[in-house]
């Protein structure tokens, strides 16, 4: 049976569970004197024949179905002899002998290939038999026993809600294992990234040009991995965005916390709002056919040379995107800070600004440094933007005029495309998605940590 | 104040300084008060400018020239005796177009001209009689007139034409152009609504790209996501808010939900590609894929305000059903859950909004290729809507800058509908206690 198959049978056959096991638990009742003599509500006793009856089967299912594949996998490579050493060899052969079996290889294929894709078609024949048994046996089975234990003294509504807690606290931890994941991935890869590359030539080189050479002769592929380019490059364009970023945002939220009137504010603060819902790909456009063709005449009517990828557009519009962001977590840290400490400083005869200056941007300052770390943190990973408006070229400048690249543009250009996870040049992408993920790790724990703390004063 | 008493000013001296520093106070508290508006002004400012640059660009995108053909379909053009699904593969339906073409311009002679001639009509026009045959095999030895999809190139020097007197040729030549300008003054050249753009998929042709499948694309990974992130972002908002006890593993989950929130996005591509594509083996460039690695993004998002919909519903309402003998497990599902409802509902919008323009995760797990068909289910290759953005910004053909304005138009307008949508059941459904 097909596994779509076999789920909606599981389902219709947890429906019934539910059926029987309810109206077992209302016959039960009957026979002892009414519902009141249950234990528990009879659709608990339905619940808990249902959850016996499709729990298991289900994880069972969704086992199978992740393993079966590494298993047939394991099996029918184990029966040929001569198999090639290599990885990449073997993944060949397999793939051959899958595409056989699907009838899509023409060609001459040799016996023993046609024995391993029989072999194959076997193996996954007769283990689509072994998971429909095991889960029909299964999911029936574990059901009529639920099923017959039903009695009127038995606790379902317990047992069900332990089942429901432990549901509960699985999806809490998706969390957790997404972050497992992450690391996990990560760090796999780009341990074996530096087998090959040393950490230090990694961390300190300065020459990037991760295009392996494919023969000794070639020219202009050293597959050179001194990340220290992108590093600088990374930093000057979020430098530009939070030079811009910072002093609007920050304006704007002081102006529409302490100044503005409550029209102005109804209407400005939903305004800066959408710049914080704009895809960062449409920005990336934007930037790319607007800002820089601008940026790139206008430097030219100065006399100036500026190319038409440089970082300043790319910084800029980027800035433009994390307005709203740091805005409206200044706001919140300001409307925070108690209003008393700035009728103090007005009745000693300060003025508005002064207000602001000495007394309201101090008491806010924690929030609104660690508001601006989550923006910086932003700034570092933010993708789309730089991939559409930034170059490729690894110069190490700190000219805002010249084109620059970043560690994510790099992470893209590596990745999208054909893969081969034994060069290092595909791997390379994974170090940088690890320098990536620590730097924000790193800045989003000091950043939650600072506004934690400051939060802690006034409440 | 102690400074000027210990000086022994007097009375008069103190309000004298006092008088000549406000003028450079007031100045100061002008400038500062300039500066707030000048920053809102700049934010509003970009805005205006994003907006008006991209629906400037694109809106011409909705139009697209159309050519009106006197077309016969012609047993012997085409090189076919009768209608089977055979004989249709091998029909030679651009000659039929090209046919029609010469006795529009009778006069054009020479292989380049003819060549410049054949051009003007999208080469996507042979399909669209194919189809129509197939559809009507009586049609065969009989002539019809219809409307065909001009080249981009003519579409571009048509619009422009609107623009300015001289219009933009481009790689149009000036016989082309006179061409063009007899078609436009007779009417058989005409700017209709270009419904190419909501039917098909992606193409090489500008003429001929649409946003269709990456509209499927983009609906199939906004279901898994929505599917997935939503009951187990809800359960686990529930565990910590209601179940979960005061201790270090717990501390551990909600740190751990925060700097998720903050990972960058392309992270969880590189996630996906090693654990989904590389690991599980998943298909590559499917809704599937794009949607677990979503859910994974939006997973605390949708976490942090399932939460505070979970807060924001008064202790007394679990006080009184805890009272009438409920379990805390009742309390939860049957009183507090449906409360918080709502915010739950409106925190799963914008989740699903942040989702739906997301792209770099996307490109990590091959979403990029260049694909024309529509998706029909989860596993097949697709692409989404703002990948489709950032494919067609690559592209170099004129033409396909006014699509990709016009696809963003529409990417935002989706957006908007969606935001909007989250405020409208905020206001409508938020109760204060």
């Amino acid at each position: 049976m097909q596994t779509p198959t076999l789920f909606a049978l599981l389902l219709l056959l947890i429906l019934v569970a539910y059926g029987t096991g309810f109206s077992r638990a209302i016959a039960a009742a009957r026979s002892g004197g009414g519902v009141r003599s249950l234990a528990s509500l009879p659709s608990y006793y339905g619940v808990h024949t249902a959850l016996w009856c499709g729990l298991p089967a289900l994880i069972i299912l969704a086992c199978w179905l992740i393993f079966d594949d590494a298993i047939i996998r394991a099996l029918v490579m184990g029966g040929i002899a001569d198999k090639p050493e290599s990885i990449a060899g073997q993944n060949l052969l397999y793939a051959q002998i899958q595409n056989l079996t699907a009838g899509n290889l023409v060609g001459n294929a040799t016996p023993q290939l046609q024995d391993a894709a029989a072999h194959l078609a076997n193996l996954r024949e007769s283990g689509r038999w072994m998971q429909t048994a095991l889960i029909l046996i299964l999911s029936i089975g574990l059901g009529a026993y639920a099923f017959l234990r039903i009695s009127p003294e038995m606790r379902a509504r317990e047992k069900v809600e332990k089942v429901l807690r432990i549901i509960l606290l699985a999806c809490a931890c998706a969390a957790i294992f997404t972050t497992v994941g992450i690391l996990l991935s990560v760090l796999f890869e780009s341990l074996r990234f530096f087998q090959s590359v040393p950490v230090t030539e990694f961390l300190f080189g300065l020459h990037w040009s991760p295009q392996m050479a494919l023969r000794a002769d070639q020219v202009g592929s050293s597959g050179a991995f001194g990340a220290v380019p992108l590093f600088t490059g990374t930093l000057l364009v979020s430098a530009i965005a939070m030079f811009v970023a910072v002093p609007v945002g920050l304006m704007s939220a002081i102006y529409l916390a302490e100044y503005a009137g409550k029209k102005v504010r109804s209407v400005a603060k939903p305004l800066l709002e959408i710049l914080a819902g704009v895809p960062t790909v449409v920005y990336g456009f934007f930037a790319a056919l607007t800002v820089a063709p601008f940026i790139r005449d206008l430097a030219q009517s100065m006399g100036l040379q500026a190319s038409s990828e440089s970082a300043l557009a790319a910084g800029l519009v980027m800035g433009v995107m994390i307005i709203p962001f740091v805005s409206s977590l200044s706001d919140d840290v300001i409307n925070a800070v108690p209003q008393s400490l700035r009728d103090g400083a007005l009745g000693l005869g300060s003025t508005k600004s002064e207000t602001v200056r000495k007394v309201v941007i101090p008491a806010a300052l924690p929030g609104i440094v660690g508001g601006v770390l989550l923006a910086v943190s932003r700034a570092i990973g933010e993708t789309m933007i730089v991939v559409m408006a930034a170059g490729l070229a690894a110069n190490l400048t700190a000219n805002p005029l010249e084109s620059v690249t970043t560690v994510t543009v790099q992470i893209v250009t590596l990745l999208v495309g054909d893969q081969e996870f034994d060069s290092p040049k595909t791997l390379a992408a994974f170090a940088l998605g690890l320098m990536l993920f620590i730097s924000t790790l790193i800045l989003n724990f000091i950043a939650l940590h600072v506004v934690k703390k400051y939060r802690e004063q006034y409440d | 104040m102690t400074d000027l008493t210990q000086s022994n000013l007097t009375q008069e001296q103190v309000r004298e300084r006092i008088e000549s520093r406000l003028a450079s106070r007031h100045r100061k508290e002008k400038i500062f008060r300039g500066f707030g508006i000048a920053s809102i002004a700049f934010g509003i400012l970009a805005v205006v400018v994003l907006f008006t640059d991209i629906i400037s660009k694109g809106s011409s995108a909705f139009v697209q020239t159309d050519i009106e053909l006197n077309v016969t379909y012609d047993p012997a053009v085409l090189g076919i005796d009768s209608v089977d699904d055979e004989s249709l593969a091998w029909a030679n339906f651009d000659a039929v177009i090209r046919n029609a073409l010469r006795e529009r311009f009778p006069e054009v002679s020479g292989r380049r001209d003819k060549r410049e001639l054949y051009s003007l009509v999208s080469n996507g026009a042979g399909f669209e009689l194919r189809e129509r045959l197939q559809q009507n095999p009586a049609l065969l030895g009989k002539s019809e007139t219809l409307w065909f999809n001009a080249d981009d190139d003519v579409d571009t020097y048509v619009k422009s034409l609107s623009k300015s007197e001289e219009g933009f040729l481009g790689r149009t030549s000036e016989q082309k152009a006179e061409w063009i300008k007899s078609l436009l003054a007779t009417g058989e050249l005409e700017k209709r609504f270009n419904t190419t753009f909501f039917t098909n998929g992606d193409s090489r042709e500008p003429e001929q790209a649409g946003i269709r499948a990456a509209l499927m694309g983009s609906l199939f990974t906004l279901l898994v996501t929505l599917a997935l992130s939503f009951p187990i972002g809800v359960a686990a908002a529930i565990y910590l808010e209601e179940f979960a006890p005061k201790n270090r593993w717990t501390d551990l989950i909600e740190v751990n939900i925060n700097n998720l929130a903050a990972v960058p996005s392309i992270v969880f591509g590189l996630l996906g590609l090693a654990i989904f594509i590389n690991f599980f083996e998943l298909p590559r460039s499917a809704p599937l894929v794009g949607g677990l690695v979503l859910t994974l993004m939006t997973l605390p998002t949708i976490i942090i305000s399932s939460r505070a919909a979970l807060k924001s519903v008064p202790p007394s309402i679990r006080e009184a059903a805890m009272g009438m003998g409920a379990s805390r497990m009742q309390v939860v599902l049957h009183h507090v859950l449906p409360l918080a409802m709502p915010g739950m509902l409106t925190g799963a919008i914008i989740g699903m909004a942040q989702a739906l323009g997301e792209t770099a995760p996307l490109l990590m797990i091959g979403m990029v290729a260049f694909i024309v068909d529509v998706p029909h289910g989860i596993t097949d290759p697709s692409t989404v809507l703002p990948v489709q953005i950032f494919l067609w910004a690559d592209s170099p053909e004129r033409a396909f800058v006014e699509r990709t304005s016009a696809a963003i138009m529409v990417l935002l307008a989706v957006l908007i509908t969606m935001n909007t949508c989250a405020v409208w059941l905020r206001k409508k459904l938020e109760r204060r206690w």
